[in-house]
């Protein structure tokens, strides 16, 4: 039979952007090897609801680590201990009877917390408004095959295209920078034939409203990397700059 | 009322040509005096509001999720069909259409189908010159691997990330109209009721999920592309806030629901653990190709999977079906799953599992060749199961995966509500009663880039441009009232079940009774367990925190209150089919062998059923579309 565990959690409580917010402490003693770290949490909400206490909030979608909507920062560490494993496809079996866990939102000036864990990223949506596509209209492309494309940078534009955008690189970068995020995007773009001729275009305003949002720039931690749970590489971060700089010195 | 399906004249292969050479056009002066509202920003929605916005009108564009990129179609693993015949292996539109015609068991519109196979070459080409890296052969060409239901090659495939890839490039297609201000964008909004005046749909009433404000938005026309009803079951492999609700509100304003009966159970997904478990993953298919499908012969043998020899072991689908053995279809793979289980058979904890068995091939091919093939699905399994299916079969069991049923539509996309119109898996239209693999993309697709985008123009050009009655309108401030009064009502009944308590109870009861295999009598006392367990949730129902705030829990409490509704409709819809179809399977209507009986004569027709109350039980009244199948002929399936 599977194992039951106790484990004690430590999770931030705020109520809107405007609340300090603060730890609050519970300890959950049916935690079962088998549940998912999202499925603990909506144990400890089922309890929480039974003695009156309002749930604590955290976003979360499909649960298969695809959506990128779960970004906790389990004991620091953004999605928890499991290399390339968003924190809905961590399992409670990769703790152990007694563990303390600490949980937090993503913290960084450009994510303000909405309430307890979940916070507002809408500016990744503005980083890829300003440019992070290729300008064609509906009904109007060449038929599929007409632009053979290598194998190697079709693969490589798909490394880079896998990026799900949960924003965890944000979370563990000591500068708050998206750097990893929107050089993903970039290098997405650009590895297929289809993006060039907005290469130029694309790098500036894409870089330049990643500032506007409050994001830091990257001092080469590679923290992101590190973190990323579907292991984008910072070679993104490099492309992106080279190109930028290119971009704004011709 | 008579159900009007608008197919256009002509031969089969011309219908869609002559109806876009015959359709009404707004001029581009007059596009921008129109607005549009478009609910769900997956691949039907995202492209819609995309390509609508390129055209020239005005888009706005709401999600429940915080940003668009995360509707559930982002999911999607497998691939997406069209009949390129890149391989030369002898497709054709005609064999698309043939395959998904087939394969729903002649229970869509010859019309529609057709047209989805002729339009599926443009999305391959549209995704291609967005920037979708497919995958390709050494020459640089596109790949292309065969799924379930075709003896061709024409799944287009991104790794196992196909749904993922072409979601973000119908999401960065809007976001590029978010920025020419084309599209106005509204994540973290749940729309809560549509807003019909003098007959027509105006508008929508929405909840902005951060602040908890209800809103009025005024519109010419409004596509609901909000998804499928899979969560119904609680357990399903959908995401965590797909819901029904959108479109449930819609049938309670006079939109007819379509063959709601009709639900897809996938064969191959991780079973169910413990009470906890919140959601269910799918594995592909594509491992049945290798693995063994087998239960212990002995009833209650608990000895782990390794220690049962060979004669003791009962590989059921390789019995059962000879021919076809581990790769029988999906309704037929999961049939007899749960057969196995219900006779006492079922491994694992909870005996609600088969065995998925990669031993022999692994012997046959060798281990490293199975890893190549199946790799990252293996680390998957065994991330979630914690068990090494390279050292002992992985368990498998069936589960809720995709819903065919949905609001009925005409063959422009449009509800019996004009102006009111649905696409992807939130309308009923295209597959039938069952779905092949890699035809959701294909169909969410086809609606959103080519199909809507076309006919909504039709229904435009007799509208005046620039109609408003202003959001002060009667009709707004009632519907408004009536969706604040349902989150009061929900907020004060101050019970003591949770919601989520309540929605695993109303799902076991629609998985054991309106499942995999159903029956007169079980459908009759899902009814009533139905009504009884409605009326105690709105007596003891406990939901959390306040309406002015982010509360996930309310929102759950919403969309549990209209599964509640909508079980009961599923339940009326398969008690009226007295056949079995697809996925439908009636206990009564089977063949000797225990095969699906499937009843042309009788039950040739789109059950689209209309709201008429609400009073302890749901009042409804039946309309039947007639099918006609002029270019097919109608043959029983067979994997014997």
């Amino acid at each position: 039979m599977s194992k039951e565990m106790t484990i004690h959690l430590k999770y931030w409580k705020q109520n809107g952007p405007s609340d300090p917010g603060h730890f609050e402490e519970r300890t959950l003693d049916t935690v079962n090897e088998h549940m998912s770290f999202l499925e603990m949490l909506d144990v400890l909400n089922e309890e929480l609801q039974l003695d009156g206490i309002d749930p604590l909030e955290f976003d979360y979608d499909c649960r298969e680590g695809i959506c990128g909507s779960c970004n906790l920062v389990i004991n620091g560490q953004a999605h928890g201990p499991k290399d390339k494993t968003a924190c809905c496809q961590l399992h409670m079996r990769n703790y152990k009877d007694g563990d303390k866990i600490t949980i937090e939102p993503p913290r960084a000036a450009a994510f303000p917390v909405i309430k307890d864990l979940v916070v507002d990223r809408s500016a990744f949506d503005r980083i890829i408004e300003a440019g992070g596509y290729i300008s064609v209209k509906t009904g109007s492309a060449q038929e599929a095959n007409a632009t053979p494309i290598e194998k190697e940078a079709s693969d490589a534009s798909f490394d880079y295209a896998t990026c799900i955008g949960c924003g965890a690189c944000v979370a563990a970068c000591p500068n708050a920078s998206a750097s990893l995020f929107t050089g993903a995007k970039i290098a997405h773009l650009n590895h297929v034939p289809q993006g060039e001729l907005e290469r130029t275009k694309r790098v500036v305003a894409m870089v330049d409203q990643m500032k506007e949002e409050g994001f830091g720039d990257c001092s080469n931690f590679a923290e992101c990397e590190a973190v990323c749970p579907v292991g984008i590489s910072i070679s993104a971060i490099a492309e992106m700059r080279r190109d930028y700089v290119k971009a704004v010195i011709s | 009322m008579k159900l009007d399906a608008k197919i256009p004249d002509g031969p089969l292969e011309q219908k869609w040509s002559r109806h876009k050479k015959e359709m009404k056009l707004v001029a581009p002066n007059n596009k921008r005096k129109y607005e549009v509202i478009v609910v769900g920003t997956g691949l039907a929605g995202g492209a819609a509001a995309a390509s609508m916005a390129e055209l020239g009108y005005k888009v706005k564009s709401f999600c429940i999720q915080d940003s668009a990129r995360r509707a559930h179609s982002i999911a999607a693993q497998g691939g997406i069909n069209a009949a390129k015949n890149y391989p030369n292996d002898g497709d054709s539109i005609w064999r698309l259409f043939y395959d998904t015609i087939k394969g729903g068991d002649y229970r869509s519109r010859e019309a529609n189908v057709y047209r989805l196979a002729e339009v599926a070459n443009e999305i391959i080409d549209q995704a291609v010159a967005q920037g979708v890296p497919f995958a390709r052969e050494y020459s640089g060409l596109l790949d292309n691997r065969s799924f379930g239901g075709a003896q061709v090659s024409r799944t287009f495939y991104a790794r196992g990330q196909t749904g993922q890839q072409l979601l973000l490039g119908a999401y960065q297609a809007m976001m590029r109209q978010v920025y020419e201000g084309n599209v106005e964008y509204f994540p973290r909004h749940e729309m809560l009721d549509v807003v019909v005046i003098d007959g027509k749909a105006r508008g929508i009433i929405s909840r902005d999920l951060v602040t908890g404000e209800l809103m009025r938005f005024e519109a010419d026309a409004v596509v609901l592309a909000t998804g499928g009803y899979g969560n119904v079951f609680y357990l399903s492999t959908n995401a965590k806030n797909s819901n029904v609700t959108a479109a449930w509100r819609a049938y309670k304003r006079g939109a007819l629901f379509a063959n709601p009966c009709f639900v897809q159970v996938h064969p191959t997904c991780i079973p169910v653990s413990g009470d906890y478990q919140s959601k269910l993953t799918l594995m592909s298919e594509s491992l049945r190709n290798d693995g063994r499908v087998w239960v212990p012969r002995e009833k209650g043998d608990k000895r782990h999977p390794n220690d049962i020899p060979e004669e003791e072991r009962y590989y059921y689908l390789e019995e059962r079906y000879p021919s076809f053995g581990n790769l029988v279809p999906r309704d037929v793979a999961s049939r007899n799953a749960k057969m196995v289980c219900d006779e006492g058979l079922g491994v694992g904890e909870t005996g609600l599992a088969v065995y998925l068995d990669f031993r022999d091939a692994i012997k046959r091919d060798g281990l490293e060749s199975i890893k190549a093939r199946y790799g990252n699905l293996f680390d998957m399994y065994e991330n979630i199961a914690g068990e090494n299916p390279y050292k002992q079969p992985m368990r498998i069991f069936p589960a809720v995966h995709y819903t065919m049923g949905g609001l009925w539509v005409d063959y422009n996309l449009m509800t019996n509500i004009p102006g009111l119109f649905a696409t992807g898996e939130a309308n009923f239209s295209d597959h039938g009663a069952n779905r092949l693999g890699a035809s959701a993309l294909m169909q969410g697709l086809s609606d959103g880039y080519f199909v809507l985008p076309a006919t909504i123009g039709n229904y435009l050009a007799d509208e005046k441009p620039g109609t408003r009655y202003g959001t002060d309108h009667e009709a707004f401030v009632q519907v408004e009232k009536e969706a604040q009064e349902q989150i009061d009502r929900l907020l004060n009944v101050n019970g003591k079940r949770t919601i989520i308590d309540f929605h695993r109870t109303l799902g076991k009861i629609v998985w054991d009774k309106i499942g995999i295999s159903r029956n007169k009598e079980d459908l009759e006392s899902a009814i009533k367990e139905i009504q009884e367990l409605r009326e105690e949730f709105w007596k003891d129902v406990y939901v959390p925190g306040e309406k002015n705030n982010y509360n996930k829990y309310l929102e759950f409490a919403g969309r549990v209150a209209d599964f509640f509704e909508l079980a009961e409709l599923m339940a009326k819809d398969a008690l009226d089919r007295e056949e079995s179809c697809g996925c439908h399977l009636r206990d009564e209507y089977q063949t000797e062998e225990g095969e699906a009986l499937r009843n042309d004569k009788d039950f040739a027709y789109v059950s689209a059923w209309e709201f008429k109350g609400l009073n302890g039980k749901l009042e409804t009244e039946l309309h039947k579309e007639n099918l006609e199948f002029e270019f097919v002929e109608l043959k029983q399936r067979s994997y014997k």
